[in-house]
């Protein structure tokens, strides 16, 4: 059978090997017979040159988009969280958001841990505390310019932090302060001395997102139970601090921030994560797209090396034609930018040469036919 | 062709400049020569001199070919873009504009007035003196106006003032030392591609600000003043402001190697041009004016606003000739500015629009442009066609599935051209001779030289001896011509598929109900359109490429696409779950389907219903699948042995027995199947009647008692769980408060409670009711919909939650604030049958509004996320070496799909190895 991996895609081979397997011994000459088939088979099914792809895959996303809800739902359990899904999901997606409306992980355990040991406690440590979570009140002192900062000492000791940490923590987050440990509360007194009250409040207010414990950016902890293993399901999402913890497998670890994917595991995780976020939705919406629509979509996202999204500042921008640059958005700007630098646009992809009335380079339309008329005229 | 696009464009954008390579050789030599150095052109007649001398068989890659007939057309190859230069506007204008006048007393356009008649003719009669040809025929010519100030243009306000900044105001050189210019340049190389141009520009502000050169000229140490822009078009240098006279000389000043950091590639491109000396004015072919009933004439707002400016110019001119005030020609100047600013675009945020004297807003060169019904969306990317209908729709399963019927009176409207020849010339003359009243008959005929000619009962005759070959007659539509058939929104390639046309009585166009769903149409009052393609290559892609046959298995998702729906299931499933029919009764059915073979029936009086859906199906053809139940169905040597038909099987999306039919049979094969099995269905529904009453929703008393005590538990169980609440017995799920936490409970026990319901009625109603048929065959509606009828409707949910809105604290004012029982949040305890109360048909209709109002935000923006993926991905195309490239042959991915499969020659995306395994044996 080796012989047939440059023919045959892996896919394809692995079903023949497990059919075969499960069906009982075959014999070599039949074997090859049904190799040689498979490949036949193969080969009819491989796409036409020509084809126009692209808008395939649109179209095959384009169209269930118009049947999607439009509604932030919960998944259908009762004690999961709020994720977006639907349309505005898959908008989100393909416009290559940085900032998503519902950021969240799903964080896998290493042993013993995935096993349900001590996994509330863990899932806890996650979660980021912040003073305010912490504080009780805050106070400011117009005369000295100062905050004080009262304590919340049963949630501290429920989060196992004393006074000193939380000083700490902020000295190194918050610069210009002396803090003075005041038992019950602190109190923090501006360093440099004409500060004006402005200033004071604006202080307080950075000081409220002090960051205290747990990893920053996770807001909500959720221990789930997947199969015969645990997992943990946050809301809110920082995929670097969370895999430099001890105990969380690293391998299996997933945000669903494409960005941060990019940024931290690089850009073909990137693309295989856009390819899993909208099969998800789609998935979950009871659509059937095909996976190869969906990477297309999501090469064109990254073939540049970066995230681009189908947006007018993405994907479009890039096109070499002015002409299509203009046909999508904002066209006096592209024909101006264009005049500009004096491009010259070939008319190689389809938008400009339906503007020209001419036939669009794709599919029928790709072939050049040139005939050499004998002794001259016909 | 080429040539006129050209024209209008740069009217349009008014400073591009746009070439075919059709005019490459009437342009200046210099331009001509960066054209054929840059792209390797040739002029048409060159390039066909050397491909004679040369004969080699490896022709250039686009080769243009000499236009030999006059039905070859040109071919643009390229377009270049660039700004207009003083000298081009002068040298392609054949007149200078110097009076607003329009008409003269006579109403003849006057000499020099902007409807002068060397800009091209708009009224019948009249001769344009630039080229002689008459209206219709003369595609306009520009003129231009001498400016009497230099203005400045609006839309490259930002890039001159970049261009002012970022150079020395002296002696016109970038502000970057010589020697870091290299360096600079590969930064600003590299910005413009990760960024592009603007990026670029900002770039260039950001080094200089960062070289601290933006005081001192690096070159001739010149000192720098702070310059700003006062928007829109006024630029301040440290209070005083630069005339654009001032401006125009420091932009001459910056030699064409600093121009290039800029993006600004010299010479198609000289930043003085930026400011105006001579403004073109479009050929008036492209502004014409309307004659109203009145006989008055109403001009073009183009026409308005360029009326504007030549009187302002004038009378500009006229002052500074009689030496008048300063501050006079200043403000006839910022006059002539504001002018000119809004005649580019009348939306600029700072100036008050230029208006008609009705007050609305004149659409000037910009608006005609820009969005959706712009000239680039409206008129240049979408499309008008002639030879297209449209009418209402309407169902016949009679038609075959790629048939559509058309009626009488559009069949004699639309045409199909058909070109004489001696061997059909008597066949056509027929046509010409029946007239186009008559149908069959013909419309037109249209002579060798282009000429058309209505028949009509006059020239008839003449007509019919006129006909030799080389003529080309136009007939009306006939059985079997090809025609496009469409429904909006054309969402995907299904949407426009290519029929057979069927002339039909009636007015109405007809299709079959099976093709309704690619379509996604219904006949509630639905209408299509059709077209029909004119020449042979449009008619052999339509038919190869676009037939419905083509399209039986979806791009989508590999499975097929169209299917038996609604009573073609239900007959089917009834005919092969248990009837029995005497022979006669299956001959009878088959005879009516089409079948006129019945060797396959048994020979015996009873004939099951398996054995007449047997008839239909190959002898050779052997298929295992399940049905909806998940019972297996076995057809072995073209015989039902096992199970029954319905949606699982016959159905679009899931249709399994049709994608292996498919597979082994081919298109031409399969659709005859689905037709003939469709009209199986419905044959049978005709002969034993099939409707759905009322009574089909009775449940016997026990069953109804069971309901109520259902319903009664779960009210019960609310209010416990209510009390819990109340009395903070509760518990709260993690990361949940407790009013969530019981609002999910309730939701569960409600649910559970309707469910139940649901059980009850599959259970006792009665199973062999045409309702229940229905829904068990998945032809309409689901058991869910019974049980809403016949027991209990559920709760009604808005946002995944029970129902909260409304007034304070309550839903309606029949209940009590925080009343939280089941039937004062939505809950719906009776069915339709029964009919609701006021309060639970109130909540009924609030999420029945919920969800109209989902649909129509949904639409929008779905429809916007499509557009942009259309847009971004249609010109990615398979290559011969089966890699995906777009249209500047950059590679996305180098195997499509990663295995280069064909979804829609797959089955489910995959290829069936199950398959190919049992058919080696």
């Amino acid at each position: 059978m080796g012989e047939y991996a440059d023919k045959l895609p892996k896919k394809m081979l692995d079903d023949l090997r497990d059919y075969l397997e499960k069906k009982g011994k075959v014999n070599e000459s039949k074997l090859k017979k049904i190799l040689d088939t498979a490949v036949d088979e193969y080969n009819n099914a491989r796409v036409q040159a020509g084809e126009s792809v692209g808008l395939i895959s649109a179209e095959s996303i384009g169209e269930p988009g118009t049947q999607m809800t439009l509604n932030t739902f919960h998944f259908a359990g009762v004690m999961e969280m709020n994720v977006t899904l639907g349309l505005p999901r898959i908008i989100e997606i393909l416009d290559g958001r940085k900032e998503l409306q519902t950021p969240s992980m799903e964080i896998y355990l290493k042993q013993p841990y995935s096993k349900g040991k001590d996994i509330r406690e863990f899932a806890l440590a996650l979660k980021e505390t912040k003073l305010s979570d912490i504080a009780l009140e805050f106070s400011i002192s117009l005369i000295d310019s100062e905050i004080e900062v009262k304590l919340d000492k049963e949630k501290m000791k429920s989060l196992n932090i004393n006074n000193s940490y939380v000083i700490s923590s902020i000295g190194k987050q918050v610069k210009g302060f002396n803090a003075k440990d005041n038992k019950d509360s602190i109190l923090l007194r501006m360093k440099s001395k004409e500060e004006s009250v402005n200033e004071v409040y604006r202080a307080k207010e950075k000081i409220k997102d002090v960051h205290i414990k747990g990893v920053k950016g996770i807001s909500q902890v959720l221990p789930v139970k997947r199969g015969e293993e645990y997992l943990i399901m946050t809301s809110g999402s920082n995929l670097a601090d969370v895999l430099q913890l001890e105990g969380v497998d690293h391998y299996r670890t997933t945000t669903n921030n494409v960005d941060e994917i990019r940024e931290i595991l690089g850009i073909e995780a990137a693309r295989q994560s856009i390819i899993n976020e909208v099969f998800k939705v789609i998935e979950n919406q009871g659509f059937n797209v095909d996976i190869r629509h969906i990477m297309l979509v999501a090469d064109t996202m990254c073939v540049s090396g970066a995230v681009k999204g189908i947006t007018r500042y993405g994907v479009v921008s890039e096109k070499a034609s002015a002409l299509a640059r203009a046909s999508f958005e904002t066209p006096i700007k592209h024909i101006i930018n264009a005049a500009l630098i004096g491009e010259i646009d070939n008319l190689n992809s389809v938008v400009e040469n339906v503007m020209l009335n001419q036939v669009v380079p794709i599919g029928t339309g790709m072939t050049d036919l040139i005939m050499k008329p004998k002794n001259g005229k016909n | 062709m080429a040539k006129e696009k050209i024209v209008e464009k740069e009217a349009k954008a008014e400073k591009k400049e746009e070439e075919g390579i059709a005019e490459a050789a009437e342009k200046p030599s210099e331009e001509a020569e960066l054209l054929a150095e840059g792209l390797a052109e040739q002029t048409p007649e060159e390039a066909l001199e050397s491909a004679a001398a040369e004969a080699s068989p490896i022709a250039p890659k686009k080769e243009e070919i000499e236009p030999q007939e006059s039905h070859i057309s040109k071919q643009v190859k390229s377009i270049s873009f660039s700004i207009l230069s003083p000298k081009l506007i002068k040298d392609m204008a054949s007149a200078k504009i110097v009076t607003p006048e329009l008409y003269d007393k006579e109403g003849y356009p006057v000499d020099g007035g902007l409807m002068d008649i060397r800009l091209g003719v708009i009224d019948p009669g009249l001769r344009c003196k630039t080229c002689g040809s008459k209206l219709k025929e003369c595609i306009g010519h520009f003129g231009y106006i001498e400016l009497a100030r230099p203005i400045i243009h609006i839309k490259f306000v930002n890039i001159i003032m970049t261009l002012l900044k970022a150079t020395c105001r002296d002696c016109g050189r970038i502000l970057i030392p010589k020697n870091k210019l290299s360096r600079y340049k590969e930064i600003l190389d590299e910005v413009e591609k990760e960024r592009g141009i603007e990026a670029r520009r900002d770039k260039i502000k950001d080094v200089i600000t960062n070289l601290k050169t933006i005081n001192k000229c690096p070159n001739c140490k010149a000192r720098q003043k702070k310059i700003t822009l006062e928007k829109p078009t006024t630029f301040i240098e440290e209070e005083k402001r630069i005339s654009p006279i001032e401006i125009r000389t420091r932009l001459e000043k910056i030699p064409d190697e600093d121009t290039l950091l800029f993006g600004l590639h010299a010479p198609h491109v000289r930043p003085e041009w930026m400011v105006l000396t001579l403004l073109p004015i479009p050929p008036v072919t492209m502004r014409p004016s309307i004659t109203l009933e009145s006989g008055e004439r109403s001009e073009d707002d183009l026409t308005h606003k360029l009326g504007d400016i030549v009187r302002i110019n004038q009378r500009l001119f006229e002052n500074i000739n009689a030496g008048a005030p300063e501050i006079i020609v200043e403000d006839l100047w910022d006059l002539l500015q504001y002018h000119v600013t809004t005649y580019f675009d009348n939306e600029i945020a700072q100036l008050p629009p230029a208006r008609h004297r009705s007050g609305q807003p004149l659409k000037t060169l910009t608006e005609r442009i820009k969005s959706k019904e712009g000239r680039i969306r409206h008129n240049l990317a979408g499309k008008r066609t002639n030879f297209c209908a449209r009418t209402v729709i309407s169902p016949d399963p009679m038609l075959e599935l790629n048939e559509v019927g058309v009626p009488n009176i559009i069949a004699m409207k639309l045409t199909v051209p058909e070109r004489v020849t001696a061997w059909n010339r008597e066949y056509l003359k027929k046509f010409v001779e029946m007239g186009p009243k008559k149908y069959p008959g013909a419309n037109y005929i249209i002579r060798p030289d282009g000429k058309k000619k209505k028949i009509t009962d006059e020239t008839k005759e003449a007509s019919l001896e006129e006909i030799q070959p080389g003529y080309t007659v136009e007939r009306h539509l006939m059985d079997g011509d090809i025609a496009v058939f469409n429904r909006q929104p054309s969402l995907h390639r299904m949407s426009m598929m290519c029929h057979r046309v069927k002339v039909l009585p009636g007015k109405t166009l007809r299709l079959n109900p099976a093709v309704c769903h690619p379509y996604n149409a219904d006949f509630d009052g639905d209408e299509m359109n059709l077209h029909i393609p004119q020449t042979e290559e449009a008619r052999a892609e339509a038919e190869i490429l676009m037939e419905v046959q083509t399209q039986l298995i979806s791009v989508r998702y590999g499975l097929s696409i169209i299917g038996c729906v609604q009573d073609a299931i239900s007959g089917n499933y009834l005919l092969t779950k248990n009837m029995e029919l005497s022979k006669n009764e299956a001959i009878d059915l088959l005879a009516a389907v089409g079948i006129d073979n019945f060797s396959k029936l048994p020979r015996k009086e009873k004939v099951d219903g398996k054995e007449v859906f047997s008839a239909l199906i190959p002898d050779d053809f052997n298929f295992t699948g399940k049905t909806r139940e998940n019972e297996e169905v076995t057809i072995k040597d073209g015989k039902l042995v096992e199970g029954y038909m319905d949606r699982a099987n016959l159905g679009e999306g899931s249709g399994l027995l049709l994608r292996n039919m498919h597979k082994r049979y081919g298109k031409a094969f399969t659709i005859d199947l689905l037709g003939k099995i469709f009209r199986l269905g419905i044959e049978v529904l005709l002969r034993n009647g099939f409707s759905s009453v009322i009574s089909d929703t009775d449940l016997p008393e026990n069953a109804r008692l069971k309901i109520k005590e259902t319903l009664d538990n779960a009210r019960k169980e609310v209010d416990h769980l209510i009390s819990e609440f109340k009395d903070n017995k509760l518990d709260a799920f993690p990361g949940k408060t407790l009013q969530e936490s019981l609002e999910l409970r309730i939701l569960e026990v409600l649910n559970k409670a309707r469910n139940e319901t649901g059980k009850i009625v599959e259970d006792f109603a009665d199973q062999g009711s045409h309702t229940m048929i229905m829904a068990k065959s998945g032809a309409r509606g689901n058991l869910l919909n019974l049980a809403q009828m016949a027991a209990c409707v559920g709760q009604q949910a808005m946002r995944g939650k029970r129902i909260e809105k409304g007034f304070a604290e309550r839903t309606l004012s029949s209940y009590k604030r925080m009343d939280l029982s089941s039937e004062a949040r939505g809950f719906i305890s009776n069915g339709f049958k029964t009919g609701l109360t006021p309060t639970e048909f109130y909540f009924g209709s609030m999420t029945g509004r919920d969800s109209l109002m989902d649909t129509a935000l949904r639409t929008p923006k779905s429809g916007y996320l499509y557009r942009r993926l259309a847009n971004a991905m249609q010109d990615l195309k398979v290559e011969y070496d089966g890699s995906v490239r777009d249209s500047s042959n950059r590679i996305i991915q180098f195997d499509y799909g990663e295995d280069g499969i064909d979804v829609s020659k797959s089955e489910k995306g995959l290829i069936n190895v199950k398959r190919i395994v049992k058919s080696v044996g």
